[in-house]
């Protein structure tokens, strides 16, 4: 009495309908809404001016900050999104009506994908056109990784979620899953100047590949191969991810 | 509709285990078609475990428990069976017509079923009487109206089977009246099979049949009338309380 086949992966209309749903969920908090599209804005500007007599630093350490933003806010508030799914009932509720795990996972990342388009379009915007960020390539090409950062912060937040039982341990699994990845993702120093076992660790972080693929958008003016690995390497971690997430959705619990 | 048996659910040594305890213990019973079936016990007597165990979100189920022909959990079950937790399962941070909307939405889904969407939801927002409320926020409605939107969800898909778990606490009289008869509409002008829970024990004597239960066992199964007469009583609550008592010399004699 498995009870975990699915008719269908997808059904798009499900799918839609729970992204709608998670969207309509947010419109009713505007509070949380200001907070995810300006932060990321104001912390940039305050980098910008932090860095007031390095541009060039402001340029390296601001493109992959518009990477890290995405991540780590939508990692927030997914985890503490599917942990009140979870312990509202709501959650036990869909999975005993015809909805696909894929369904309600791909809705969440159809849904903060969304807003985090919005969000990196603000802070991406804001940086190129108005505090100067120097990029060489595309910024649309910025926008890019920025939403895959995104998507794979929305999905790491789904998976870790399944694993906290309450909002204090949702929230620190924060620095307990970003924070590592946060210091060896090259923000700090570069990544092969790190020891060599540290280099290998941050060879096999997601975010690594975030950070690289937006300094590649810095330096070069077209798409690099290098580019080109770094975002199918951050969106396939972000599909896994998401699959991993599907699968630690239970329809029968203790 | 049904199995070839003509009963709605059917279990056969029906066991739960939840942690390390043994929550139901070989249960056999029967939920017949079309009927209300009233499942009363004491608190944490394990009726709220025997309704996952029916909808299939129970780990730990060992035994046969078919439901509607189908072993319970079945992927095509869930569109038939509709069920309300104990707890108002809603979403707080959602209108009262946007929470129908959207499971109406993964009940039906797509455009062309929009129009049998809006009336689905009105109609099920007018059966627990809560149309004038439908545009506030879940979260700022009192705990007897928040029941009543997570009873409307299950309202929604017209459902063959609809198990119901404690769905009229703290509802006023007027109210609890009001659904008791759509429950026996239900019964009679859809054919739809209704398993309440409620340890309210005067609500027992409206149902069609019950299901007593008391420590992970079954009492008695039997018609309120018929559980009167055997044990002698005026109220389906004496009867509880003296089954109760010929269970426990029961286990005294045994031991
Ligand atoms: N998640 C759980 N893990 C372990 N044991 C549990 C869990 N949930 C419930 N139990 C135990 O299972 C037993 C039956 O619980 P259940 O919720 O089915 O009772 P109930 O009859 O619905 O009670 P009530 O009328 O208070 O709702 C109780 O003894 C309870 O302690
Ligand atoms: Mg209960």
């Amino acid at each position: 009495m498995s009870g975990t086949t699915a008719t269908a992966p997808l059904n798009p209309a499900r799918t839609l309908a729970t992204a709608a749903r998670v969207l309509r969920q947010l419109a009713h908090d505007p509070r949380t809404v200001g907070l995810l599209l300006l932060v990321p804005v104001l912390l940039i500007t305050l980098l910008r001016y932090v860095f007031d007599g390095s541009p060039r630093t402001f340029d390296s350490i601001g493109a992959s900050l518009l990477g890290i933003f995405p991540l780590i806010t939508m990692f927030l508030v997914t985890s503490i999104a599917t942990l009140r799914e979870r312990t509202s009932g709501t959650l036990e509720r869909l999975l005993a009506m015809p909805l696909g795990k894929g369904d309600l996972i791909a809705g969440y990342a159809l849904a903060f994908g969304a807003v985090a388009v919005l969000q990196s379009l603000l802070a991406t915007g804001l940086s190129v056109w108005a505090l100067g960020l120097d990029v060489m390539g595309s910024p649309w090409l910025l926008l890019l990784v920025a939403v895959l950062d995104a998507l794979l912060g929305t999905a790491l937040g789904l998976f870790v979620s399944a694993f906290a039982a309450s909002e204090f341990q949702a929230v620190q699994f924060m620095p307990a899953v970003i924070f590592p990845q946060l210091l060896l993702c090259g923000l700090f120093i570069p990544r092969d100047q790190m020891a060599p076992l540290l280099e290998a660790i941050s060879d096999v972080l997601p975010m690594s590949y975030a950070v690289d693929g937006m300094n590649e958008v810095l330096q070069h003016t077209d798409i690099t191969g290098d580019f080109v690995r770094d975002i199918l390497i951050v969106a396939g971690c972000a599909l896994l991810v998401l699959a991993l997430g599907a699968a630690t959705l239970r329809r029968r619990t203790a | 509709m049904m199995n070839s048996s003509g009963v709605a659910v059917e279990a056969r040594g029906l066991t739960v285990q939840r942690g390390s305890r043994t929550v139901l213990r070989g249960l056999d019973f029967t939920v017949e078609p079309g009927r209300i079936t009233g499942l009363l016990g004491p608190s944490g007597c394990g009726k709220s475990t025997l309704m996952r165990a029916v909808v299939g979100t129970q780990a730990k189920v060992t035994g046969t428990l078919q439901v509607l022909g189908s072993p319970a959990g079945h992927p095509s079950l869930r569109p038939r069976v509709g069920y309300v937790t104990q707890a108002p399962s809603v979403y707080t941070d959602l209108t009262v017509r946007q929470n129908l909307d959207y499971f109406a939405a993964v009940l039906r889904p797509g455009r062309a079923h929009r129009d049998t969407r809006r009336d689905a939801v009105t109609r099920a927002l007018t059966e627990v009487d809560l149309t004038s409320h439908e545009d506030a926020l879940a979260g700022n409605l009192s705990g007897g109206q928040r029941t009543r939107v997570s009873l409307a969800v299950a309202l929604l898909g017209t459902p063959d089977l609809l198990v119901l778990d404690e769905p009229t606490v703290g509802l006023d009289p007027v109210l609890r009246r009001d659904l008791w008869q759509l429950f026996h509409t239900l019964a009679a002008e859809r054919s739809t099979t209704l398993l309440i829970s409620s340890h309210v024990m005067d609500e027992a004597e409206r149902c069609h049949r019950l299901l007593l239960m008391r420590e992970g066992e079954i009492l008695a199964d039997d018609t309120p009338d018929a559980l009167r007469t055997a044990a002698g009583t005026d109220t389906v609550e004496e009867a509880f309380l003296h089954l109760v008592d010929a269970a426990a010399t029961r286990k005294e004699n045994a031991r």
